[in-house]
C-alpha cells in the first residue's frame, strides 16, 4: 500500500467505517454541493444604505485610508492626488483590469506599467471584486487583469472598489466568485486583504508595514 | 529538534529564575489577554460562531476520508499534486525530494507549527538546502537557533535587545553605527534583508490553517505578508498541512475565521487571509508553476475515535496558553518541544508519547480557563485529566505519587475513616501552624514549600463545612 491507502485505511479504522457507505457519501456530496452559510453576525448583514459607510468605517479601523469617487473618470486625479500628497513617486504597476485599463492617466503626470509587479514598483494599482462591510476586508483575485505580486510587492498599494461590490459578509464574498469562475472553481490566489501588512512579533508591538504594503488606500467608485 | 519534555520540572525552575524571560512574559499577559477580550465582547455573536465552529470540525472528523478524497480530486483538477505521508520522516522526504527535483539551493519557510514538529529545517540543511524563515519571529528565533516559544508568537521570549544583539551578530554587511533601538528600526532592517531572499529562494513552503474540500485550496492566515511572498515568488509552491485541516467549504472556512484571528490576536481578520488553488494559470503573469501539498498524518488518524479526538479540532490559535497561569510563568520553551501551554500538554503526548510528556498534563492547576476560551471549545482539562490516568496505568509515575495516592485511596473508600482521620490531621495541623497559620517547612510536603509556604488548615473540614451549610 501506497502512504495515501495507508493513512485512508488508518482514518477509515478509526471511524469504524468502509468508505463505501451510501449515507456519508450522500450527506458529504450534499455539503460541498449547497455549501450552506452558518451563524452571520447582525453586523455580516447590514441594510444595504448602511453597507459602505460600514465598509468604510471598518477599513479605516484597520489603519486603511478610504477615499470615495463619483465616477471612475474621477479616479486618475484621486490616484494622483494621493501620491502627491504622501509624496510618493508617481509610477504605478498594474493589471489590465477593464476598469482601470479604461483610465485616462493623460494630465496627471502619472507613468502607468502593466503586468506583474516587481521588487523596485513603489506603487500597485488593484481592483477587487469584492469589500466585505463586516470586517472591511477587500476580495481580489489573480490573473493577469490583477497579478497577486501587485498586492505585495509594492510599499503602498491602491486598491479601487465599486459601490456596487460591496457586499455584508465574506459568504456574499464567495457567491460573487462563484459567478464569475463558476462553483468549486478557484483562481491560482483570492486575497482577502485587511488593512496594509503588520507585525506584532517584537515585544507585542503592532508595527505597519512588515513584508506587504505600508500604506493601503482603497477608492471607492460610485 | 531535542526534546527536552521530560526535563520539564528542571526547565520550568531555570526559566522563573530567568529574569530576562519573565520581562518578556510580562507581555503575553497583558496583550494578547486584553485584545482577545475586547474583539469578542464586541462581536455577540460570539460564542454561536463557536458552536457553529466546532459543529463544523466534527462533522469533517467524522467524514474524514470523505473529505480528503474530494479535496485530492479538486486540487488534481487545479494542476496541483497531492502526496500523503504517514510519519513525519515520509514528509521529510518528500519535501526534499521536490526541492531537488527543482534544483532548490535555497527554500523561503512562511510560519509552520507541521514543519517545527517533522524537524524539517534540519533536515533540508543536513541535505545542503538552505531553509530561510520569513515570518519576522521565526526568522529572530531561526538566527538563534532555538525553538518556538509561542504558536502564533514564536518570539514571544525575548525582549527587543535580544533582537538587536541577534541582528547585529547575523547582519555584518551592515553599518555598525546604526540605530535598532526601536522594534520599528528591527522591523524595517529584517523586511530589507528578506527581500532579497524572497527573489532568490528556487521553493517557497508554507503551512496551512484550511484545506478546502469544496475547491482544493489551500489557506493561510497572517499578518506580515512574508507567507504571500513565500508562495507567490519561487518557482515551486510546497504546502504542510496535517489531514485535519480539512475544511469543507468556503463558507465553513469563514465560519471558523471569525472565531480564530479574534481568539489569536484580537483582530476581526488578520491582514491577509489567502486562498491558494494549484499552480499558477496559463495565462497569468505570476505564481508558482508547480503547487505541491503534503498532507501528513503523524498519528493523528489514531486520535480519532479516542478519548483525544477533540483535540483535532484545534485551529492553533494560541489563547490556551495565552490564558495559562502555568504557561505565563514558565514560558513555551520549558515545555521542552514544539507545542506548549495546555493544547501542547494534550497534542504532545501523543505525538512524542506520554513516557517522555507526562510531566506536561500534570502542569496545569485545572483552572479551565483554557477550555473556557477555546474558540473550538475543545475540553482541555478533561483530556489532560485522560492523560494523568494513562501515566498511572502504565506506572509511569513516581513511587512516591503511586503510593500517596494508593494511601489516599484506602482512605477515601472507607468514608468513615476518612472522615475521622482528616478531622484528626486538619485538627492537628492546624494546632502546628501556629499563630501565623503557615508551614515553611513540612515533611513529604517539600515540592510545595520549596517555593511557598503551605497554609495550614484553619478548624473545620470541609466535609464538616458542607454538612453544616446544607442544615437548614
Amino acid at each position: 500500500m501506497n502512504a495515501r491507502d495507508v493513512v485512508l485505511a488508518k482514518i477509515r479504522r478509526s471511524l469504524r467505517v468502509t468508505g463505501e457507505e451510501v449515507a456519508r457519501n450522500a450527506t458529504v456530496d450534499d455539503r460541498l454541493r449547497r455549501a450552506p452559510v452558518g451563524v452571520i453576525p447582525a453586523r455580516g448583514r447590514p441594510a444595504p444604505v448602511k453597507r459602505i459607510a460600514l465598509f468604510i468605517k471598518m477599513a479605516e479601523a484597520v489603519s486603511a485610508s478610504v477615499a470615495r469617487v463619483a465616477d471612475t473618470d474621477e479616479l486618475p486625479a484621486a490616484v494622483a492626488g494621493y501620491l502627491r500628497s504622501h509624496n510618493l513617486p508617481a509610477a504605478l504597476r498594474m493589471g489590465s483590469d477593464p476598469l482601470l485599463a479604461g483610465l485616462d492617466w493623460t494630465g496627471t503626470q502619472v507613468e502607468v506599467s502593466h503586468g506583474a509587479a516587481g521588487v523596485n514598483d513603489a506603487v500597485g494599482l488593484s481592483r477587487a471584486f469584492a469589500g466585505v462591510a463586516e470586517t472591511g476586508t477587500l476580495m481580489l483575485a489573480s490573473g493577469p487583469d490583477n497579478p497577486t505580486t501587485v498586492n505585495f510587492l509594492p510599499e503602498t498599494h491602491i486598491v479601487v472598489l465599486a459601490t456596487s461590490d460591496v457586499v455584508g459578509c465574506s459568504e456574499d464574498g464567495w457567491e460573487r466568485l462563484r459567478a464569475i469562475f463558476g462553483k468549486g472553481v478557484m483562481p491560482r490566489t483570492v486575497n482577502m486583504v485587511t488593512g496594509p501588512s503588520r507585525s506584532g512579533d517584537i515585544e507585542q508591538t503592532l508595527l505597519l508595514g512588515a513584508h506587504g504594503p505600508r500604506r493601503l488606500h482603497i477608492i471607492v467608485v460610485g | 529538534m531535542d526534546i527536552t519534555s521530560p526535563a520539564f520540572k528542571t526547565n520550568a525552575s531555570r526559566a522563573i529564575g530567568d529574569a530576562r524571560l519573565q520581562a518578556a512574559l510580562v507581555y503575553t499577559r497583558a496583550g494578547f489577554q486584553e485584545k482577545r477580550l475586547g474583539a469578542v465582547t464586541a462581536l455577540p455573536e460570539f460564542d454561536a460562531l463557536r458552536e457553529s465552529a466546532r459543529d463544523i470540525k466534527d462533522h469533517t472528523l467524522a467524514h474524514l476520508d470523505l473529505y480528503l478524497e474530494a479535496y485530492e480530486e479538486k486540487v488534481r483538477e487545479a494542476g496541483g499534486e497531492v502526496h500523503y505521508a504517514e510519519t513525519a520522516q515520509e514528509a521529510r522526504d518528500l519535501i526534499l525530494a521536490i526541492c531537488r527535483q527543482a534544483g532548490a539551493k535555497t527554500v523561503t519557510k512562511g510560519k509552520s507549527m507541521v514543519a517545527e514538529e517533522i524537524g524539517l529545517n534540519e533536515h533540508l540543511e543536513a541535505n545542503g538546502i538552505v531553509p530561510i524563515e520569513t515570518d519576522l519571529g521565526e526568522y529572530i528565533i531561526q538566527l538563534r537557533h532555538e525553538a518556538p516559544s509561542h504558536i502564533i508568537a514564536p518570539a514571544i521570549h525575548l525582549t527587543k535587545e535580544d533582537v538587536e544583539g541577534d541582528f547585529r551578530r547575523a547582519h555584518t554587511d551592515l553599518p555598525s553605527g546604526r540605530n535598532l533601538s526601536e522594534p520599528a528600526s528591527l522591523l524595517d532592517e529584517a523586511r530589507a534583508v528578506l527581500r532579497r531572499k524572497f527573489a532568490e529562494a528556487e521553493v517557497g513552503i508554507t503551512g496551512a490553517n484550511f484545506l478546502v474540500a469544496e475547491t482544493g485550496t489551500s489557506v493561510i492566515v497572517t499578518n506580515e505578508g512574508n507567507g504571500d511572498l513565500t508562495q507567490m515568488l519561487p518557482k515551486v509552491h510546497i504546502v504542510l498541512a496535517t489531514i485535519e485541516k480539512i475544511t469543507p467549504t468556503l463558507e465553513d472556512v469563514s465560519q471558523i475565521l471569525r472565531v480564530l484571528s479574534r481568539s489569536a490576536t484580537g483582530q476581526e481578520m488578520t491582514a491577509y487571509t489567502t486562498f491558494s488553488t494549484g499552480p499558477r494559470r496559463g495565462e497569468d503573469p505570476d505564481g508558482p508553476d508547480e503547487y505541491h501539498v503534503v498532507i501528513l498524518d503523524n498519528g493523528r488518524s489514531a486520535m480519532i475515535g479516542s478519548e483525544f479526538q477533540d483535540m483535532l479540532r484545534c485551529i492553533r490559535c494560541g489563547a490556551c496558553m495565552n490564558h495559562c497561569p502555568v504557561y505565563q510563568v514558565v514560558g513555551g520553551h520549558a515545555y521542552g518541544w514544539v507545542y506548549p501551554g495546555p493544547m501542547g500538554a494534550v497534542l504532545t503526548p501523543t505525538l512524542i508519547g506520554v513516557d517522555k510528556a507526562g510531566h506536561l498534563p500534570n502542569a496545569s492547576s485545572f483552572c479551565g480557563r483554557c477550555e473556557s476560551v477555546c474558540p473550538m471549545m475543545i475540553p482541555l482539562p478533561k483530556m489532560m485529566r485522560h492523560w494523568r490516568e494513562r501515566e498511572f496505568e502504565r506506572h509511569l509515575s513516581p513511587t512516591t505519587y503511586r503510593t500517596g495516592l494508593g494511601l489516599w485511596a484506602y482512605f477515601a473508600k472507607r468514608p468513615r475513616l476518612y472522615r475521622w482521620a482528616t478531622r484528626l490531621v486538619a485538627r492537628a495541623l492546624g494546632n502546628l501552624g501556629g499563630r501565623k497559620g503557615r508551614f515553611r517547612r513540612l515533611p513529604l510536603a517539600g515540592g510545595w514549600t520549596r517555593h511557598r509556604d503551605l497554609p495550614a488548615p484553619e478548624g473545620q473540614t470541609f466535609q464538616e463545612m458542607w454538612a453544616e451549610r446544607r442544615r437548614p
